[in-house]
């Protein structure tokens, strides 16, 4: 099939992104918007908009593209993007879901699942389990777990956590983004963070179930970027993910800094290996815990969408990933070899969120009065705003991604400080001054920093800050 | 540059010939979009502004009757337009350029107090600390964290207010007896609207 006109049920950066691609490939663009994104900068920009009600309802998102009379869906990241029951109603209207098949959805979206999956495809994955749903039944938020008491006893989900030793993580099957994540320090916890962890997971996901992983600290995130046809799985490189806060990604990077070479060619040796495995359609990304001294690395899971930190892998391998999802979406296979695939310098990415980092990253809807990106060499710019963009409280906080690219990561990081100081955005709070402390942070600027590194970071800086004002 | 017409390389091209010309600033202005560059001693800058008017397939749901598109869609996508309107109900008043602002409305605030102020103890507000969706009830289904005449302590969980994904607690602040609802289940709450109002002890 050759793909004519695509609706795109996104919105913010990602529905630009996509437009931009769709637009150059000379698709036309039909872009759902709900009443409060009517006259957002993507709805002004797609060559038309179809209004629905909500992001997330599929019969909606399929009903306005049988409206629209576009041939295809580009999901985009988040809201449906990894939801089977879109992929399954786009086959019975009819519509090409861009995307991977249903069956990987599920088998991805079911962390569970994935973990076998992993397994079987003899991927090293930590040790866990599921914690039986009647240990989970309690929710509520601290007060209120406390209230309802602890249904049921705890005694297989302590038992289990013995085996694995402390501390261990509990997780959310349903999951991902961070939700109904928690670290479990001694016994004495568990019962509670296995409680409200299945209450979010309930809350986020329709899924209550939770499950328990070794944890393993200090660790970094580092996740292979792989691509398929269903027969074919390449990989396009790596990218580190490890400048987190509260299991959410605040700088991204391509390739891994400072990663053994067995330790890279072996995750991405794996990557390739689950692919095949799941006869992998289309774009995604197999995440992974490494534990840099021991050169060692699990599975963690599978992201079956583009991702927000596509960017820095394009950077690097020169690739327009929305372009690759496209061809794999029309049927016509895999346009590139592993050979063909050449990974060039080292590009960073800045998550500029409408969130205040001196008020403990409250967030901070509003209207934009100002936005001022850097231009130059090396850099790029993936945003929705401009002056007078609003930023609704309904959405998530993602204003723009400001990504440098450079010969070698020393320039990346040098275009990086230079760029950083030459964005202005008014109207709300930004994470702008983070990114700027960060980027002159001596041990961000030597790499591979571990995932425990920001939260460490801000708690100095707070310190620093405060020794200043007293000063 | 993703912000009009141009496409980053077109950026990337106009920046080149700009670098070897005497100008610090270059205003392209169109009826669809304006980009301004502006040479800093750190070096470019870009501001964009797209105006053009989005062009809906349907009449972008103003209308609650309209909001069905070509005759196809009305059979297929009951659901959706029945949460079209009903979006649309929630959002109607204020300017698109600040969608933040419809929400604003918080019902019950203005009216149906007169009588409770006169009972003895003083009605305290329990404010918004955040704009967001008020939830009463830590997930759906389960019992409201509080009650109208719900005994509550200053650190106790009347509610929820999630903002851009994230649920933060409200506290009620103070000792007493929950007097008044303001605000709905799953309704919006501006910053600092008044969520509920707790009777304070004496």
């Amino acid at each position: 099939v050759i793909l004519r006109r695509v609706l795109i049920a996104n919105r913010g950066e990602i529905a630009v992104r996509v437009l931009r691609t769709c637009q150059r490939l000379g698709i036309e663009t039909v872009l759902a918007v709900s009443a409060a994104d009517a006259d957002s900068v993507p709805a002004q920009l797609a060559d038309k908009t179809i209004a629905i009600g909500s992001y997330l309802n599929v019969e909606g998102v399929v009903a306005a593209t049988v409206a629209a009379g576009a041939d295809a869906i580009h999901p985009g990241y988040g809201f449906l993007s990894e939801n089977p029951r879109l992929a399954r109603a786009c086959e019975a209207a009819g519509v090409v879901f861009i995307g991977p098949s249903a069956d990987v959805l599920e088998a991805a979206g079911d962390k569970l699942a994935a973990r076998r999956h992993a397994a079987a495809a003899g991927l090293p994955v930590l040790p866990g389990g599921l914690v039986e749903s009647r240990e989970a039944g309690v929710a509520g938020e601290t007060s209120e777990a406390e209230e309802t008491g602890g249904a049921g006893g705890t005694g297989g989900v302590i038992g289990l956590a013995g085996r694995l030793g402390y501390p261990v993580l509990v997780k959310a099957a349903g999951g991902g983004g961070g939700r109904g994540l928690r670290v479990v320090r001694d016994p004495g916890q568990l019962g509670e963070a296995v409680a409200v962890a299945s209450a979010e997971a309930l809350a986020a996901f329709s899924d209550p179930r939770v499950y328990l992983e070794r944890y393993v600290s200090p660790a970094r995130h580092v996740e292979v970027q792989v691509l398929g046809d269903g027969e074919n799985v390449i990989h396009l490189g790596d990218r580190d993910c490890s400048v987190q806060r509260r299991y959410q990604k605040l700088v991204e990077e391509a390739p891994a800094p400072l990663l053994g070479e067995t330790l890279r060619v072996g995750m991405r040796a794996a990557a390739v290996a689950l692919g095949l495995h799941l006869k992998y359609q289309g774009l995604g990304t197999v995440e992974f815990l490494v534990d840099p001294e021991r050169s060692a690395f699990w599975f963690l899971e599978v992201n079956a969408r583009i991702q927000v930190e596509h960017p820095v892998t394009e950077a690097v391998t020169g690739l327009d990933l929305v372009e690759e999802q496209i061809a794999v979406a029309e049927g016509r296979g895999l346009r590139l070899s592993q050979a063909s695939v050449r990974l060039d310098g080292h590009a960073i990415e800045c998550r500029i969120n409408a969130e205040d980092p001196a008020a403990g990253f409250r967030p901070s809807p509003g209207t934009v009065t100002s936005a001022v990106f850097p231009a130059g060499p090396g850099l790029r710019v993936d945003t929705h705003i401009q002056a007078g963009s609003a930023v609704p409280p309904q959405y998530d906080s993602l204003l723009a991604k400001l990504v440098a690219h450079g010969a070698d990561r020393a320039q990346a990081v040098n275009r990086l400080r230079g760029a950083l100081d030459r964005c202005e955005i008014g109207g709300v709070a930004t994470t702008l001054p983070l990114h700027a402390a960060l980027a002159a942070d001596e041990e961000f600027a030597a790499g591979g920093v571990e995932l425990g590194f920001l939260e460490g970071w801000l708690g100095r800086e707070t310190r620093s800050v405060r020794d200043h004002q007293h000063a | 540059m993703d912000l009009n017409s141009l496409t980053q390389d077109d950026v990337a091209d106009i920046l080149a010939l700009l670098d070897s010309l005497p100008y610090d600033e270059l205003d392209l202005e169109t009826p669809r979009f304006r980009l301004t560059l502006r040479r800093t001693p750190g070096g470019w800058t870009q501001a964009a502004e797209v105006r053009s008017a989005p062009t809906a397939l349907t009449p972008a749901s103003r209308d609650a009757d309209e909001v069905s598109g070509t005759g196809k869609a009305a059979a297929d996508g009951g659901s959706a337009q029945a949460e079209t309107a009903s979006m649309e109900h929630r959002c109607r008043p204020s300017s698109i350029d600040a969608p933040s602002m419809s929400f604003e409305r918080v019902p019950g605030e203005a009216g149906g107090e007169a009588g409770a102020r006169e009972a003895d103890g003083e009605l305290v507000p329990v404010r918004a600390p955040l704009p967001g969706t008020f939830y009463r009830a830590p997930r759906p289904g389960a019992a409201p964290f509080v009650e109208v005449g719900s005994r509550v302590d200053a650190d106790t969980v009347i509610g929820i207010v999630e903002t851009m994904k994230l649920m933060n607690s409200v506290p009620a602040g103070v000792a007493g007896t929950v007097a008044e609802f303001c605000v709905a289940n799953a309704e919006f709450a501006a910053h600092g609207a008044t969520l509920l109002r707790i009777r304070a002890d004496r």
